[in-house]
């Protein structure tokens, strides 16, 4: 299972491997991982191979993030409101891929409902990182980050509101890739906010990622959001040249000197993005140093707290137990959609409900709501502007590696906020965006990413594509460092 | 108690006609068993999204039209967030930023005399669930949850119960005759909020203003109305206008009194934004010419047509159009070249006080203007007579055969006074002794004789000519 997904079909189309086997071999890893590192919110223990063999991803198992409503299985969302829901329809996207003939094995554990960043929070309990148990896999497709890194089968589904795809793989040392908005159906995606929201795939190389969007995505009639991409051919042209393509990178981000006593791990961060920089130009690519006001980039994190609370709070206001999840105590409606509430979030989820729904009132609709989505607005021209000039823009990950579960160790300083949250832009604007390992840091990965225009989804991945293939991560599996 | 003028403001809620619900793909339509008509995303199943329904916009941008309201450049919905057991996604998918309609206004009739009402805003939504309640449970059916909603709200502009009434029909009719919905209140298509508020003949400011919800009956509006009206009306004259409390207020039917629900000081904030997952749409301009021009004309118009063009009555002309169903019955026995006022006459007499005799709906009833057409082709051609057109007419709905079954050619009545002459002459002859009778007194033997002429005719004589012929060669 250590494989890609080309190798995989190969061996099964020639016979030397069963679906069947596979899935047996991927079900074993699961409980292995799931002892481990407490991936998964479902082991589908009766899951069966198929003899199916014509499309790339015939007869490979695969995890779905548990926010993907499945019918008949257990879909949690990680959350206490819907430990028990099992729905009657299944989401688009993963329909799509069971429609090829591809093998789900288990269902995993997120940030309740995909509202964090720490795959801490979900109702099942904290996943760690294959890395290093001492550490969070970032969240919130933690389970699918974990277990795709883990080697249990070469993809897992994930959903991507701020960076829930793309962080996560970065700490796991995998690839990350939510395309352009609406480019796959979010029918059947639990929402969180719906602005943001992305469907995507956690792979261990760039090219894999691609045969799993190419089958996912679609014009969808049951989402009005969703665009028509026939005539985008992800995998078909991954190959295809980057010489010539620009690049450019935020020096207000990338530049250690723009930091106040910036961590040794910074810096080795930093140093290491460098260094890929002069890979590209190795590779053909023109990469420029670009600058964008500090104050504009340092809005980020709280425009998105704004949109996406505020969206959050009404997108879950259908979880009252009246109809699905477990019905509260009461004798008034209010009570029983109370005590529901109480009892099924957490306390991290509570509070960005009262933000969102502070920031939603009257009052304060114009003051916090609406100015966040015109800085919104700013941030994304701002980004079209660079794509006037250039094919996509590159940026580390994060300020390092994956942090401690126990946070006491971790030094968070305010000046590296942006450099943290960046990859929230491409929510803002339904950028396609994709994280690549690009090194290792005391043994753990550390990764770049790439985001460019919307619809430009082919040439976001023949530069990670290009990239990957100069670099020694690609289809690398998690090892314990300590 | 003092005079004063009162200040109406009226909302009304409309079902529309439509195949799919506003939002899902389940049925939209009348269902007595609960929980029928129900997709995923009318029960707001977790990832389950909204997709417009692209023939309730175009409906909801004709009435728009229809009450000459702007219509925006583009259109998109906003959610309003509240929490109730009949809203299953905790908000409602409605307009509150860029309606499909405002600043409009219609001229309606109020006896008899025209009126102008000024529409603040049109804007189409989806209903909630219906609850019913039992002792100690209540049940939710989700059929209605969904179902495409256009609400109407007027400026205050009203000034009477009558005019409130007079609005809501106008408006119920224009519905129907764009055919957008059956806006049946029997089937609860239709509900209204009122705004009442009373002030002096002569002041400028408006009173306080009290809102009457869901009111369910045109009825039941007028007489909320006019409670409301005296209730305030009572309190001014006491000095007492200050317990008059903006707050919203309900009508209860057995009292026939309005009772208070909540002061609007606990109103509560919907915290509306705009729904992400409805993608902002431009309204193109041949769009919105396509639907202006398939705008049928309206009750109004139409009255206005037949009185001018084919020389109807007004109070014909009235009866016609006040049901949509009428007119185009009216019409279609025009384009199949009927007489206007043999068409009228037909309508307004025999055929609407036979459905309501018979209790059906015009669409359901037998004679079709075609199966018409051939009793008043047969009445133009002087084939029968109008009695006998009637008794066909009759015959002909009572055992749903065609007219022209009872009209055979041997039908065709005999009016030709020389023929009939010659007939009754020689019955008379054959006859003497009846004759002789008749003329020494014993005059009601003329049946006999009139009868003797319809048994050798065959009934076929001419009544009239055959009465006048008898009683001339009687008397001679």
């Amino acid at each position: 299972m250590d494989k890609t997904i080309l190798e995989l079909h190969e061996l099964l189309k020639n016979k030397k491997i069963s679906s069947q086997e596979l899935v047996a071999e991927s079900l074993k890893k699961s409980h292995e991982i799931q002892e481990k590192y407490n991936a998964f919110v479902t082991i589908l223990d009766d899951a069966k191979g198929t003899d199916k063999i014509d499309h790339l991803l015939s007869g490979i198992p695969f995890g779905i993030k548990d926010n993907y409503s499945m019918k008949n299985v257990l879909s949690t969302g990680s959350s206490n409101t819907l430990k028990d829901y099992v729905p009657f329809y299944t989401a688009t996207a993963l329909q799509k891929l069971l429609d090829v003939g591809a093998i789900p094995v288990n269902k995993t554990v997120l940030d309740e409902f995909g509202m964090g960043g720490t795959g801490t929070t979900g109702h099942t309990g904290i996943v760690k990182n294959p890395w290093d148990p001492t550490r969070m896999t970032a969240g919130s497709s933690a389970g699918s980050a974990c277990a795709v890194a883990s080697g249990v089968y070469p993809y897992a589904l994930g959903s991507d509101t701020g960076d829930s795809i793309r962080k996560p793989a970065a700490y796991c040392g995998i690839v990350g890739y939510k395309p352009t908005y609406g480019m796959i159906s979010r029918y059947g995606l639990f929402p969180f906010a719906s602005s943001l929201d992305h469907c995507g795939v956690l792979t261990r190389s760039v090219c894999d990622a691609a045969i799993v969007v190419d089958a996912m995505k679609g014009i969808d009639e049951h989402d009005m959001t969703s665009w028509d991409s026939k005539d985008i051919h992800l995998y078909e042209n991954i190959t295809k040249s980057v010489e010539g393509k620009k690049l450019c990178y935020i020096k207000e981000l990338c530049n250690i000197e723009m930091y106040d006593n910036p961590t040794e791990e910074l810096q080795n961060h930093l140093k290491n993005f460098k260094e890929k920089i002069e890979l590209c130009k190795s590779l053909g690519m023109k990469v420029d140093e670009v600058s964008i006001d500090p104050k504009l980039l340092n809005a980020l994190p709280s425009v998105y707290v704004a949109i996406s609370c505020a969206e959050a709070t009404s997108n879950m206001s259908n979880l009252t137990g009246i109809i699905f999840g477990p019905r509260g105590e009461g004798d008034k409606y209010e009570e029983i959609m109370m005590d529901h509430r109480t009892k099924g979030f957490s306390p991290l989820i509570k509070r960005r409900f009262v933000i969102g729904s502070y920031i939603l009132q009257k009052e304060n609709q114009e003051r916090y709501f609406k100015n966040a989505q015109r800085v919104r607005r700013l941030l994304v021209d701002a980004w079209k502007e660079l794509y006037r000039t250039y094919d996509a823009v590159i940026l580390p990950v994060g300020t390092g590696v994956a942090k401690h579960l126990d946070g006491s160790k971790d030094i968070l300083t305010k000046d590296t906020a942006a450099l943290e949250e960046h990859l929230q832009i491409g929510n803002f604007g339904g950028f396609p965006s994709i994280t690549i390992p690009d090194g290792f840091i005391d043994g753990l990965p550390v990764a770049l990413n790439i985001t460019g225009n919307c619809f430009e989804d082919e040439k976001v991945l023949q530069i990670a594509y290009a990239l990957e293939s100069k670099m020694d991560y690609k289809n690398q599996i998690a090892k314990e460092v300590k | 108690m003092g005079h004063y003028k009162a200040v109406i403001g009226l909302e009304m809620h409309c079902e529309l006609k439509s195949n799919s619900k506003i939002f899902s793909s389940a049925r939209n339509t009348y269902n007595e068993t609960p929980n029928d008509n129900v997709a995923p995303v009318d029960m707001a199943f977790p990832g389950t999204l909204p997709v417009v329904n692209k023939k309730c916009v175009r409906d909801a941008l004709m009435m728009s039209m229809v009450l000459n309201c702007k219509q925006p450049e583009y259109m998109y919905f906003d959610r309003k967030n509240y929490y109730y057991p009949d809203l299953p996604k905790g908000y409602q998918i409605t307009q509150m930023e860029s309606p499909v309609g405002v600043d409009g206004e219609i001229t309606i009739e109020c006896n008899g005399k025209k009126k102008k009402v000024y529409i603040h805003d049109i804007h189409l939504e989806e209903d909630a669930a219906s609850l019913d309640h039992y002792f100690d449970t209540s049940c939710i059916d989700y059929n209605r949850a969904g179902v495409p909603l256009l609400e109407l709200v007027t400026e205050p502009c009203l000034s009477s119960a009558e005019e409130a009434v007079a609005f809501l029909e106008h408006m119920r009719s224009a519905y129907k005759y764009c055919d957008v919905s059956e806006a049946d209140t029997k089937k609860g298509q239709i509900r209204c909020d009122v705004n009442v508020s009373i002030m002096d003949e002569d002041a400028t400011e408006f009173g306080t203003r009290v809102e009457i919800k869901n009111i369910n009956s045109f009825g039941n509006v007028y007489d909320a109305i006019n409670y409301e009206i005296k209730r305030q009306s009572e309190l001014k004259d006491q000095g007492r206008y200050g317990e008059v409390e903006q707050e919203t207020r309900r009508f209860d039917e057995e009292s026939g009194t309005t009772i208070r629900m909540r002061s609007k000081v606990d109103a509560i904030d919907y915290k509306y934004f705009v729904d992400p997952n409805l993608p902002k749409f431009k309204i193109e301009d041949s769009w919105l010419k396509e639907i202006r021009e398939s705008i049928p004309l309206l009750a109004l118009e139409r009255k206005e047509k037949y009185i001018n063009d084919f020389g109807l009555s007004e109070y014909d002309a009235g009866v016609i159009v006040k049901e949509k169903e009428y007119a185009e019955y009216f019409e279609e026995c025009l384009n199949l070249g009927m007489d206007a006022k043999t068409a009228s006459n037909w309508l307004t007499t025999q055929i609407l006080g036979e459905i309501n005799h018979l209790d059906v709906a015009l669409k359901d009833f037998y004679l079709t203007p075609n199966l018409l057409q051939q009793i008043t082709n047969e009445v133009n051609k002087g084939t029968i007579s109008s009695k006998q057109a009637k008794e066909i007419f009759y015959k002909s709905v009572e055992e749903q055969k065609e007219p022209k079954t009872y009209i055979s050619s041997d039908m065709a009545q005999i009016s030709d006074q020389s023929e009939l002459e010659k007939i009754i002459e020689t019955i008379l002859s054959d006859n003497s002794a009846q004759v002789e009778q008749y003329k020494s007194g014993k005059t009601n033997l003329f049946d006999y004789f009139v009868g003797q002429v319809m048994k050798n005719t065959r009934g076929k004589a001419n009544p009239v000519v055959t009465k006048e012929i008898l009683k001339k060669k009687l008397e001679k």
